[in-house]
């Protein structure tokens, strides 16, 4: 369990994140979104225990990450968004850095990566950007840790790599785990992501799971205007419009819907959620 | 698997879960896989995999042993039946009756 508590962190006089607070549990995939600039990335090195908060509190399992205490270390993986292209070939790079995570288990390592077609005797430096993160990725979870953050795990990935991304999540971490995975790309990452935590810079608008979300919110696919609506798009299908779900029906939860819904209504939909 | 807009996923989940107990490809009493299992192979969160589970384990088409993990009910197949029965019933025969009523049709088209 980790315990976020009145969070504060600024880059010099640019404050970015103020009072957060929000608590995140064992055997959930989390999907962080946010706009631009409102600290999501901050938010996971913060978690990690790369930056200390400069007011407020982090508990990871009762320890502060910051202190970085081994322990700690070891039971935790931060995958940036942009990875380091190693000097190695995967195989090798894995022996040597896999050695920092007591569960980590090489098999698993090239099992994957032969899952995420990726060559384990090519360099690491010689490989495409895809090839790289997937290979990055492959070294997380064979790490076999309890708390994963992801920075935009998925960009970069083709379109068979983030299927594959998907069910490795799923297959390679366990109901022990909490994997925070922040995104842009939530079409990408819809049906795993689950509960979803909507930042803004001065507070947590949305931290819910799906199922809470549906009960809250009703995603209407249909074509007549609805005059409550938080929000409406106009896709080529059709359409999809968000409003409060006043009578208990239930319906597909749309992320992206989801996500412009609260960012043009952010008190309604806050207080909604309160 | 690809998902509609029509329902929430985890009713589009059961729905191919049951057609699975239809066409026989899970047969009464076998071990149905575990949440995380399950939700590896399609690409799905466990805790919408946990509500496909709780919600067909309500319906009695799946049953819990504690410890060992979920079951295909001897009378799975009657119990789907009966519910798509009823929601045939209840939800798309009147949707049926209202656009033949719309199109000026009567039953006879049906014979």
């Amino acid at each position: 369990m980790i315990e976020v508590k009145d969070l504060s962190f600024s880059y010099g006089s640019q404050e970015v994140l103020k009072n957060i607070s929000l608590s995140l549990k064992e055997g959930n995939i989390y999907g962080l979104l946010g706009e631009n600039g409102v600290g999501k990335t901050t938010l996971l090195t913060l978690l990690c225990g790369l930056k200390k908060p400069q007011g407020g509190t982090i508990e990871t399992d009762g320890r502060k990450p910051y202190s970085r205490q081994p322990s700690l270390l070891q039971e935790q993986f931060y995958l940036p968004e942009e990875v380091s292209p190693v000097h190695e070939r995967a195989d090798a790079f894995g022996k040597e850095a896999g050695a920092l995570w007591p569960n980590f288990d090489l098999e698993k390592y090239l099992y994957i990566l032969s899952e995420f077609e990726v060559e384990s005797k090519k360099r690491m430096d010689q490989m495409s950007a895809g090839q790289l993160k997937k290979t990055w990725i492959a070294f997380a979870l064979a790490c076999g840790v309890r708390h994963y953050f992801m920075d935009e795990p998925t960009n970069g990935l083709d379109i068979p790599s983030k299927m594959q991304f998907r069910k490795a999540i799923m297959k390679y971490t366990s109901e022990e785990s909490t994997v925070v995975i922040s995104t842009h790309q939530v079409r990408d990452l819809e049906e795993l992501i689950d509960p979803i935590i909507i930042l803004d810079k001065k507070s947590v608008l949305v931290n819910a799971s799906l199922e809470r979300i549906g009960s809250l919110l009703y995603f209407d696919y249909g074509k007549e205007v609805h005059p409550k609506a938080l929000y409406t798009e106009q896709t080529p299908s059709g359409m999809v419009q968000v409003y409060p779900n006043a009578d208990g029906r239930e319906s597909k939860v749309n992320l992206e819907a989801l996500f412009n819904a609260v960012h043009m209504n952010k008190e309604a939909v806050k207080s909604l959620f309160d | 698997m690809d998902f509609h807009d029509e329902k929430p996923i985890y009713l589009q989940i059961a729905d191919h879960f049951c057609e699975g107990i239809l066409t026989g490809s899970l047969e009464a009493g076998s071990r149905v896989p575990s949440v995380r299992e399950y939700g590896a192979e399609i690409g799905v969160n466990p805790n919408t995999v946990m509500r496909v589970y709780e919600k067909l384990t309500a319906e009695g088409v799946i049953f819990n042993k504690r410890g060992i993990g979920y079951f295909v009910s001897d009378n799975a197949r009657e119990i789907i039946l009966d519910t798509q029965k009823e929601d045939f019933l209840t939800r798309e025969v009147p949707a049926i009756k209202r656009k033949m009523d719309l199109l000026g049709l009567d039953a006879k088209i049906f014979m």
